[in-house]
């Protein structure tokens, strides 16, 4: 099953200065979403494997839409993330069957590489309410100026009958990282963790 | 007079396929381009503040150029659409500074675009929305473009800080059948028909 879009929304945020200092070359997040019609709304399905073949096409297709709105190659992108937020006639599972069993794959093509797992957070909501992507840096999860999230939120969605799925690329981490820990130079990448 | 400081740029591009409906045959595209600046008149009352109009003329082409970026050139455009948030800090007169830079940065890099910018504004707290009208580029009348779109950041506008909109559609609305003026039919002259 093909997922069926009614719309796809991508933002891009960026940050040029903060606390009165200048962030030169400014940060920049993108998040990409597509509101889907639920095929299990208003009933109990079992089999999930469906929303999991739509998590698998959405990866992909988000991954790219995110990298394109940053103008960068496949390779600059350093940190990503991924949400859902299911309408009220759906159930959470159905968020975890679409991000967690096929989503990675295809997006870790489209942001080359991605060995480290990919952040996630999932919940039921209505239109206008606010999903929060976690972002990691996508070789090693311990790089500590890569933790960060972003809002993504449409007025119109998710209805009763809809799915809000949410893709997330930074080519960058904080505007002004200075907590220590593991700095993306030294991480290796190889294990995801560091 | 005061410099532009920019703080943080957004933009948003939705793609609309359906809403319900038949699936559009070339989906409908908003854009809008958010700027966070530094508010020069945070804090007090200035009276002459008209200064500022030109420092952000500026910062309205380059927002203008961008949405023409996202959406396909100018050829594309049909509707538009301008707003303020003003941190509180400031006061709504503020906001009123960004009618002629975002306005004409839109309708010069347009070409033709007769009608009215339609606009709001507002003060605001961090993470405030603002919903910014949109109607046809060149005929205020056209039913089937009035639209909005929502623009907001949840960490803006802060006390000292504006938030300037720009919005632009490639359409009118992706099931439009309440009748009126319809786009094919205007004139284009006058901005309203």
């Amino acid at each position: 099953m093909t997922a069926k879009i009614r719309k796809i929304a991508v933002n891009v945020e960026e940050v040029h200065s903060e606390i009165g200092r200048t962030i030169s070359p400014a940060t920049r997040k993108a998040v990409a979403v597509a509101v889907i019609e639920n095929p299990f709304a208003g009933r109990y399905q079992d089999d999930l494997t469906d929303l999991m073949d739509i998590g698998a096409e959405l990866g992909g297709l988000l991954g790219a839409k995110c990298v394109e709105a940053l103008g960068i190659t496949p390779d600059q992108a350093e940190s990503y993330g991924k949400s859902a937020m299911v309408g009220e006639n759906g159930e959470l599972e159905h968020a975890a069957a679409i991000l967690h069993p096929k989503l990675g794959a295809p997006l870790r093509v489209a942001v080359e590489k991605g060995a480290a797992l990919v952040p996630s957070s999932k919940k039921m909501g209505s239109p206008g309410q606010v999903l929060d992507v976690p972002l990691g840096h996508k070789d090693a999860a311990y790089v500590r100026s890569h933790f960060d999230g972003i809002e993504v939120r449409l007025n119109d969605a998710p209805r009763a009958n809809e799915i809000m799925v949410a893709v997330a690329v930074t080519d960058s981490g904080r505007p002004l990282p200075r907590v220590g820990g593991l700095t993306s130079t030294d991480a290796i990448g190889k294990d995801g963790l560091k | 007079m005061p410099d532009l400081h920019i703080r943080k740029i957004i933009s948003s591009r939705e793609e609309i396929f359906h809403e319900g409906g038949p699936v559009a045959d070339t989906p409908l595209l908003r854009g809008a381009m958010l700027a966070i600046i530094k508010n020069p008149f945070a804090g007090r009352y200035e009276p002459e503040i008209q200064g500022f109009m030109e420092d952000l003329k500026p910062l309205g082409l380059d927002m203008a150029q961008r949405l023409l970026d996202m959406l396909g050139g100018p050829d594309k455009i049909e509707g538009y659409g301008k707003g303020s948030l003003v941190g509180e800090g400031g006061e709504l007169e503020h906001g009123a500074l960004w009618h002629a830079p975002g306005g004409y940065a839109m309708r010069q890099l347009l070409g033709t675009a007769n009608a009215i910018v339609p606009s709001s504004k507002k003060v605001g707290g961090v993470g405030a929305r603002l919903d910014v009208p949109i109607t046809h580029v060149n005929a205020a009348y056209v039913r089937s473009h009035f639209d909005s779109m929502e623009v907001g950041c949840n960490d803006a506008p802060r006390a000292g800080e504006l938030a300037f909109a720009l919005v632009m559609t490639t359409g009118g609305r992706v099931h439009s059948r309440s009748g009126g003026l319809e786009a094919k039919d205007i004139k284009g002259e006058d901005g309203l028909r």
